[in-house]
């Protein structure tokens, strides 16, 4: 009781250097969360995925595309349920800085990604319209989409202008779904293509897969591939997650420069913390004589020391914690669609409280360690 | 009258873990400062190097990267046929119809799947990029499956080497070249004959059209007459605009991340300065008396503490800039967004970056300094004498 | 009576830049328990080097050193410091007092390390501190309290555990002539009502005039012809 009275007093003796290394450690603590959001967002697209989806691409690159009639094909595979083509689109809606995903999808997509919540009578009306297009709400809200408003798109794989005419407004079936994607019917994508560019016709980018069995991925993959080996386009089928990851794996140098830095702020604020309580405990060596004089033992005294920092870095990391929210937010929709799902996650909160911790107890150890070797004469000569 | 700048420079080493741990937190921020930079400009000379200032490049209107354009056989026999165009000493044009294809090839540390840009040419593809040269091997023959490739292309992936073999697109492919290409993005590339990487995709149309102009300045005539032209549907560039372009979206990642992030981290180390020197004031109280109460003004002992805090972001600048030099020996690839491809770039140091990392170092010791600077100077002398 | 303190041939030296420096030499004293005594000698003569030793929070060369019927000399570092919490009541020049806790809390800092409970500590230390007449005082910081209020203040916490022994150094050296007199008036009491024995080094006369005999230090060894 009265040994955290003291830590707390001693805390506050230099409430000028205390609040500094506080302000510090906030905003060491806030940025390390963001950027462990950032770089958990680069995942959730695998984190999305679900197992019991299937990619089937081009195996010789993504780039590359697979002929149509591949489709009924992979439907005849035993543990196939339902097979739908997507066609990434790249369209540039008014200045290419606008990104966002565009794929022109077949008829059996949304019933493959259930986690994309259309209510009934807009899905109806995306299936009428031939040019019809379903946005995810993320999406909708950063550009201002509502239902039946028309959204032009400057084709660069498909030239042209093309329009479409919104129909329907997904939302995510939790926090973790991307809700930043344009949908269109892949038939009005290839109708039209074989209109104005014949080359492009009836090419699929890749198939989504859905199976029975989750258990069976690898298997059901296998025989996929298996039915267009030697042949001029051979496949290669993978899980959704392991698509995705494949994806993140190649950008994974900025990832890891990312992780890199994130954790350089805690050295940095680190170096800043064990500043303040080497020089409060330098300050404070003839108070540690007295009390060792007095009879209290370097187990005493480290735990003020340690005390005192841990409660200064639990501070700063309650506060950094709670700024992480708001300023995640903020940051999700000044980013707009580039992050389709940003999140702190549970495992990034503990990591920041975890990390100010260690900070708290490193920047104690060399104070501690001198003011328990201290030699108490050497100490009392420090007051006079 | 001054104090000399001894003073302060003492003070610094009479309390050395403190200067240690507070340049330290400077050093890791001008660090991140620096490297990001670096990483910045090591992308954009990439790049940059990749296009000559002389040549173009023609691809399908609006369509941003080579990978999504096309163009036909007719629209390059057009652009071919203008008279804007250099002709070599072989009297034939000097222009390379290109093909360029993403194929997947496994890292060799990793195993991870990596898009590789393979790129078919034209006879006068090699002429057309002075900057590529053979360091290994032979250049390909034409109409063979023979392929040379990019040496960090040959450094980071498997079958990868001269005499081995690389399998796309149906068909083997023999390794029987690799070329430097001076730090351009084409060290990321597979090279081939176009006609052949066409047979084996089953193209028909060629990706894009690269060319040199007959002067820099003929670009204008020909970029006219093309848009005019009711055949064609293209887009004509210098090279190395096309290829600044491909850099933007990543260096602006880059570039933004950074430079946000720098000084978000910087006021932890200006905070952690200003600690510092607020201490160094409470501690020399007396001192600063003294030194008022021997004749030194109030701006003498500003400039005592000001300075005592810019050698701090001074030491700082110096460790942290030494450690980003470090960072010239590390090469980083990745995906770049733009052309969907493997892209391997180093991390650059020019003196521009070495002066503005310097420099900032400098402005974080005098920011963290000042507030602690004008209350040593406005102790009032009594009191300050007593304090001893 | 009992003797409190038994040095024999003690022995005290101390480095510096590599030298070695002789505090202090041949020491044979003895302090019977109950006595007033001053340590008295000019500046350097090993007097403080003397009552820290005795004081157990420095260690001698060579000799004997029983206080409190224990051989000092032979316990560990924390024994050593469970030792001084029994036996040792400390005052000090500059008083020593903890900035951030109260009178009260200061004086009840040395009662932490006894099994004692919340509320005979509380009775303790208000008994100790309108001993020293600061019954008034006892929610005051260091701070808010005068040089000769602080000192007794520590007087009262010096005292708190029922120390064997009181070791001042320099009691009375910041304050002024009025306050010292209070101070040293205090210890006197100590001395007779409680019968601590005082072990007290100072360079002021007049604080030597309490002391009950006086042992003079000059160049690290004991003077004979006590007055």
């Amino acid at each position: 009781m009265h040994l955290i009275k003291l830590i707390f007093r001693n805390a506050l003796r230099h409430k000028l250097r205390t609040g500094l290394t506080v302000v510090g450690l906030v905003v060491a603590i806030l940025s390390f969360g963001l950027l462990q959001t950032v770089v958990d967002a680069w995942y959730a697209g695998a984190e999305g995925a679900a197992p019991n989806r299937l990619i089937t691409r081009n195996a010789v690159s993504l780039m590359v595309p697979l002929p149509l009639h591949y489709r009924d094909k992979i439907r005849s595979v035993d543990g196939v349920k339902a097979v739908a083509a997507a066609n990434w689109f790249a369209g540039v809606y008014q200045d290419p800085k606008n990104f966002f995903p565009q794929f022109a999808v077949g008829p059996a997509y949304f019933s493959i990604y259930p986690e994309y919540r259309i209510p009934d009578a807009q899905y109806r009306a995306f299936v009428r319209d031939r040019a019809g297009a379903i946005v995810g709400r993320k999406l909708a809200q950063t550009y201002g989409f509502r239902v039946g408003d028309v959204v032009p798109l400057k084709g660069t794989i498909f030239p042209g202008t093309w329009t479409f005419v919104v129909r329907g407004i997904y939302d995510g079936a939790d926090a973790g779904t991307d809700t930043s994607q344009f949908f269109f019917h892949w038939d009005y994508l290839n109708e039209t293509a074989k209109t104005r560019m014949p080359t492009l016709a009836n090419k699929i980018g890749i198939f989504v897969v859905q199976i029975a069995d989750a258990d069976r991925a690898a298997e059901v993959s296998e025989e996929i591939d298996a039915l267009f080996k030697n042949s001029p386009a051979e496949t290669l089928t993978e899980t959704e997650k392991a698509f995705q990851i494949g994806f993140v794996k190649q950008t994974e140098a900025i990832l890891i420069a990312v992780r890199i830095v994130s954790f350089l702020v805690i050295f940095i604020i680190l170096a800043v913390m064990a500043n303040t309580m080497a020089m409060t405990a330098r300050e404070r060596r003839g108070e540690y004589a007295t009390l060792k004089a007095l009879g209290f033992g370097g187990g005493f005294l480290a735990t003020l020391i340690f005390g005192e920092s841990l409660l200064i870095a639990a501070i700063g990391a309650v506060i950094g914690v709670v700024f992480t929210f708001p300023v995640a937010d903020w940051f999700a929709s000044e980013m707009g669609t580039l992050f389709p799902v940003f999140e702190v996650s549970r495992e990034t909160v503990v990591l920041q409280a975890a990390c100010a911790l260690a900070v708290g107890a490193t920047a104690a150890l060399f104070p501690a360690r001198r003011a328990i070797r201290v030699r108490i004469v050497d100490g009392l000569r420090a007051i006079g | 009258m001054v104090i000399p700048f001894r003073y302060s420079l003492r003070n610094l080493r009479a309390r050395r873990l403190t200067t240690i741990l507070t340049s330290g937190g400077m050093a890791l921020v001008v660090f991140v400062f620096a490297a990001v930079q670096m990483l910045d400009t090591g992308l954009r000379q990439t790049l940059v190097a990749t296009g000559q200032p002389d040549n173009i490049l023609v691809t399908r209107r609006a369509a941003g990267t080579e990978i999504s354009s096309a163009v036909d056989r007719v629209q390059a026999a057009i652009v071919e046929a203008q008279p804007e165009i250099a002709t070599g000493p072989d009297a034939r044009r000097i222009l390379s119809k290109e093909a360029v294809v993403l194929i997947t090839l496994p890292k060799r540390d990793s195993g991870v799947a990596t898009n590789v840009t393979t790129r078919g040419i034209g006879p006068a593809g090699l002429a057309l990029r002075p900057q590529v040269r053979i360091v290994e091997g032979r250049m390909f023959e034409f109409g063979t499956s023979q392929i040379i490739v990019g040496q960090s292309i040959a450094r980071r992936f498997n079958g990868a080497g001269v005499g081995q073999q690389l399998r796309f697109g149906g068909r083997e492919w023999t390794v029987v070249g690799v070329f430097a290409a001076s730090g351009s993005a084409f060290d990321s590339e597979v090279w081939g004959d176009a006609d052949q990487l066409m047979q084996a995709f089953r193209r028909q149309n060629y990706s894009s059209v690269v060319a040199r102009l007959t002067e820099a300045g003929a670009l204008d005539a020909l970029a006219q007459r093309l848009d005019n032209d009711p055949r064609l549907t293209l887009d004509v560039k210098r090279e190395r605009e096309f290829y600044e372009e491909q850099s933007k979206l990543m260096s602006n990642f880059i570039s933004y991340l950074g430079l946000t992030l720098s000084v978000i981290f910087s006021i932890g180390a200006m905070i952690g300065a200003m600690i510092t020197m607020y201490a160094a004031v409470a501690n020399r109280v007396g001192e600063i008396g003294t030194l008022r109460a021997l004749g030194f003004r109030r701006a003498a002992v500003l400039w005592a503490f000001l300075f005592e805090s810019i050698a701090l972001g001074a030491v700082g600048g110096v460790v942290g800039v030494a450690l980003a030099s470090l960072m010239q020996f590390v090469q980083i690839s990745t995906l770049n967004w733009q052309s969907f491809s493997e892209l391997a770039f180093s991390f650059t140091l020019t003196p521009r970056i070495v002066i503005s990392s310097f420099a900032f170092a400098l402005v974080m010791g005098v920011i963290g300094g000042f507030l602690p600077a004008v209350r040593a100077a406005r102790l009032n002398i009594i009191d300050a004498i007593r304090a001893i | 009576m009992q003797p409190v303190v038994e040095i024999h041939d003690l022995a005290k030296s101390y480095r510096r830049g590599g030298q070695i420096v002789p505090v202090l030499s041949d020491i044979d004293l003895v302090i019977a328990s109950g006595d007033f005594v001053g340590l008295m000698g000019p500046s350097g003569s090993g007097k403080s080097t003397l009552l820290n030793l005795i004081a157990g929070i420095d260690k001698p060369d060579s000799g004997t050193l029983r206080v409190a019927g224990v051989d000092i000399t032979t316990l560990t570092e924390s024994d050593l410091a469970d030792w001084r919490a029994q036996n040792v009541g400390f005052i000090f020049q500059f008083y020593n007092l903890m900035p951030v806790l109260t009178a009260f809390e200061n004086v009840e800092l040395p009662l932490l390390l006894t099994s004692l409970s919340t509320g005979e500590r509380r009775h303790h230390v208000t008994t100790a501190l309108e001993m020293v007449g600061l019954g008034d005082r006892m929610e005051h910081y260091p701070s808010e309290l005068s040089g000769g209020q602080q000192q007794r203040v520590a007087i009262a916490r010096a005292i708190i555990t029922d120390p064997t022994i009181l070791v001042a150094d320099e009691p009375t050296g910041d304050l002024d002539r009025v306050s010292a007199e209070e101070i040293l008036t205090l210890m006197e009491r100590m001395n007779d009502e409680l019968g601590k024995t005082i072990i007290m080094v100072t360079h002021d006369p007049h604080a030597a005039e309490r002391a009950h005999s006086i042992k003079r230090l000059d160049k690290g060894v004991l003077q004979d012809g006590e007055h």
